[in-house]
């Protein structure tokens, strides 16, 4: 495509790398001015880690070292569902997505900016979370080394499950129908081994966990904090989040070509 | 510009083969645009010059914004063909969107930036440096006169900063059209003037080609080389202000009146040199050569009719009355009046 100019400066195409940057530092600078969508990413599981664990702590014994068995899922509480999708309802509403549809940026710009800013979000709130567990005497047996893939899986999970709030987003334009996509993040994660060892687990909830893949992110996140480094649990959290992404961007990108295809 | 009315043949402007540039700015053929079953554009014939300030003037409803979002590229045509600066909207979005700005009906701006970030940020959509950016800003704040605010939350600008702001963003890039949705409506008088003001002086100093929307019949008049008059999705007439009322008539005799006019206009069809027309917010047009010659005899007919006369007046035409020629309707009052 050519440049154009009519006066002293000319209008092209700025490219993929610099559409994603200039849509994901709008959604980063947005972040600050809006502290009550960060909040309670980080209030929601510091608030269950405390409660399950001066709840059920004593009922897991010494056998268990329960602050580390539950860490994992206060990270996944922390990082799943955070995404930019309220606010590109917001600007679906305001005509903005529509002006940002009449520049040149590349189409999967709009959707890639946003979780890149997610990213950096949700490794973000990792941070309180670890260090929550730091206070209570939570240590990695894989070392600093783990820790960060610990925050890498987390990151990855949760702009896995960030595609879904998307989808919804860029089908409905609807705030209150990318609220309600959150109802799945409840029994995703409820029906797990997040608070009880999974050889306790019964009839079907124990059948619902063993395909919930939620349980396999649980997994390797645990082995990496009690464990050491173990391939058997980190492959099957990795296939997990792939199979999630999957889905969602897929289901991400659909609604994306729907949205922008000019009402066809 | 060129003050010829482009032929108007069973209610549909028809450009003339001497009026067709080869690169024509904008130019359409054929254009629909459904929505279920309703028709919002209806076989839109348009050729925009390159250069020319275009005006695209009808009533809420009438299809003017699903033309503009068409020419856009946010909507695809159902049927015919639209190009912008050479290039198919439907075929080839991506260069059409590098060389248009927009500002569309309702600003179409980010409450929770400000207003340099939402400049920055479509300048850097457009592929500006931070050199060429800083230089645009410099230009385009100049003209839309926000101030220190422009430093502040859009949030917190008034309706009208609203409207300067989209104006700028629509232009960060220096495009080669640019299409304006009803630009002034809901500005005060001052930022309507300067709105004015600066649409003539992007067209007179960079060439820029502007295609305006408006229900504002004083904004089409003032700013328009030439205007389209669109009705029902389909474009009833078209040429250069002047010369489209000239084609309705010398002058215009305007009664209002309480009552039933349909008698009265039986009555005032009977002169050979009257052309009348009632509208049903209780106003008799008569269109006629000779306007203060025919003054007493519309009088006295409407008297004579039963009629009370509120007012009888005397104007020359309007483009509301080429409209009310066209439909049989005039563009609605309440949104017209400035």
């Amino acid at each position: 495509m050519t440049a154009v100019e009519i006066g002293s400066v000319m209008g092209r195409e700025a490219g993929f790398v610099q559409d994603v940057r200039a849509i994901a530092g709008r959604a980063l600078r947005q972040i600050p001015r809006e502290p009550a969508a960060v909040i309670p990413a980080v209030f929601v599981p510091a608030f269950f880690y405390s409660v399950n664990l001066g709840a059920l702590e004593k009922l897991a014994g010494t056998a268990l070292n329960y602050k580390a068995f539950l860490l994992p899922m206060a990270i996944a509480f922390a990082v799943t569902g955070m995404s930019r999708a309220p606010a590109l309802v917001t600007d679906i509403q305001s005509g903005y997505f529509d002006r940002l549809c009449m520049t040149p940026i590349k189409r999967s710009a709009l959707l890639l900016g946003l979780m890149v800013a997610d990213v950096a979000v949700i490794a973000a709130l990792c941070l309180p979370v670890l260090a929550i567990g730091a206070i209570v005497g939570v240590r990695f047996a894989t070392g600093l080394p783990g820790l960060l893939v610990f925050v890498a899986f987390s990151a990855l999970w949760g702009l896995a499950f960030t595609c879904f709030p998307y989808a919804v987003a860029l089908r409905t334009g609807s705030p209150a129908a990318v609220n309600a996509c959150y109802v799945i993040f409840f029994p995703l994660f409820f029906l797990t081994d997040a608070v009880v060892p999974k050889q306790l687990l019964t009839g079907w909830f124990s059948v619902i966990a063993t395909y919930n893949p939620v349980t396999y992110l649980l997994g390797a996140l645990r082995s990496l904090i009690t464990s050491g480094w173990q391939f058997r649990p980190l492959l099957e959290g990795t296939a997990a989040i792939a199979g999630l992404a999957a889905v969602g961007i897929w289901l991400a990108l659909a609604a994306l070509r729907a949205r922008i295809r000019m009402g066809e | 510009m060129n003050d010829s009315v482009e032929y108007i043949v069973e209610g549909r402007a028809q450009v003339a083969l001497e009026d067709d540039p080869v690169d024509a700015a904008v130019r359409t053929a054929g254009l629909v645009r459904r929505f279920g079953t309703t028709i919002a554009v209806d076989g839109l014939d348009l050729c925009v010059r390159r250069g020319e300030i275009y005006g695209f003037l009808g009533p809420n409803g009438a299809g003017k914004s699903t033309v503009i979002r068409i020419l856009c590229t946010l909507l695809k045509p159902s049927a015919g063909t639209a190009s912008v600066a050479g290039y198919d909207v439907a075929q080839d979005p991506g260069s059409v969107r590098v060389r248009i700005g927009v500002a569309l009906q309702d600003a179409a701006i980010d409450d929770r930036q400000t207003g340099r970030e939402l400049l920055i940020l479509q300048g850097r959509l457009y592929g500006l440096s931070a050199a060429q950016i800083r230089l645009r800003l410099a230009e385009v704040l100049d003209l839309v006169d926000i101030g220190t605010a422009i430093d502040r939350r859009i949030g917190t600008y008034s309706g009208g900063m609203k409207r300067r702001l989209d104006l700028a963003a629509a232009l960060v890039h220096n495009p080669e059209v640019l299409f304006l949705d009803e630009p002034t409506t809901g500005l005060d008088p001052h930022s309507r003037t300067a709105v004015w003001s600066e649409v003539r002086r992007l067209n007179r100093e960079l060439g820029m080609t502007i295609f305006l929307t408006t229900q504002y019949l004083e904004e089409a008049d003032s700013l328009a080389d030439r205007v389209g008059i669109i009705a029902s999705g389909r474009l009833l007439a078209e040429g250069a202000p002047a010369v489209l009322k000239h084609s309705v008539g010398h002058d215009v005799i305007v009664a209002e009146v309480d009552g039933d006019g349909t008698l009265a206009l039986e009555t005032l069809r009977s002169f050979e040199e009257l052309e009348p027309a009632w509208s049903a917010d209780g106003t008799i047009t008569v269109t006629t050569i000779d306007g203060p010659a025919a003054l007493g005899t519309v009088a006295v007919a409407l008297g004579r009719s039963g009629l009370h006369i509120r007012s009888l007046t005397m104007r020359t035409p309007t483009l509301d009355d080429v409209f009310m020629e066209m439909t049989g309707s005039r563009i609605d009052r309440e949104e017209v009046l400035l």
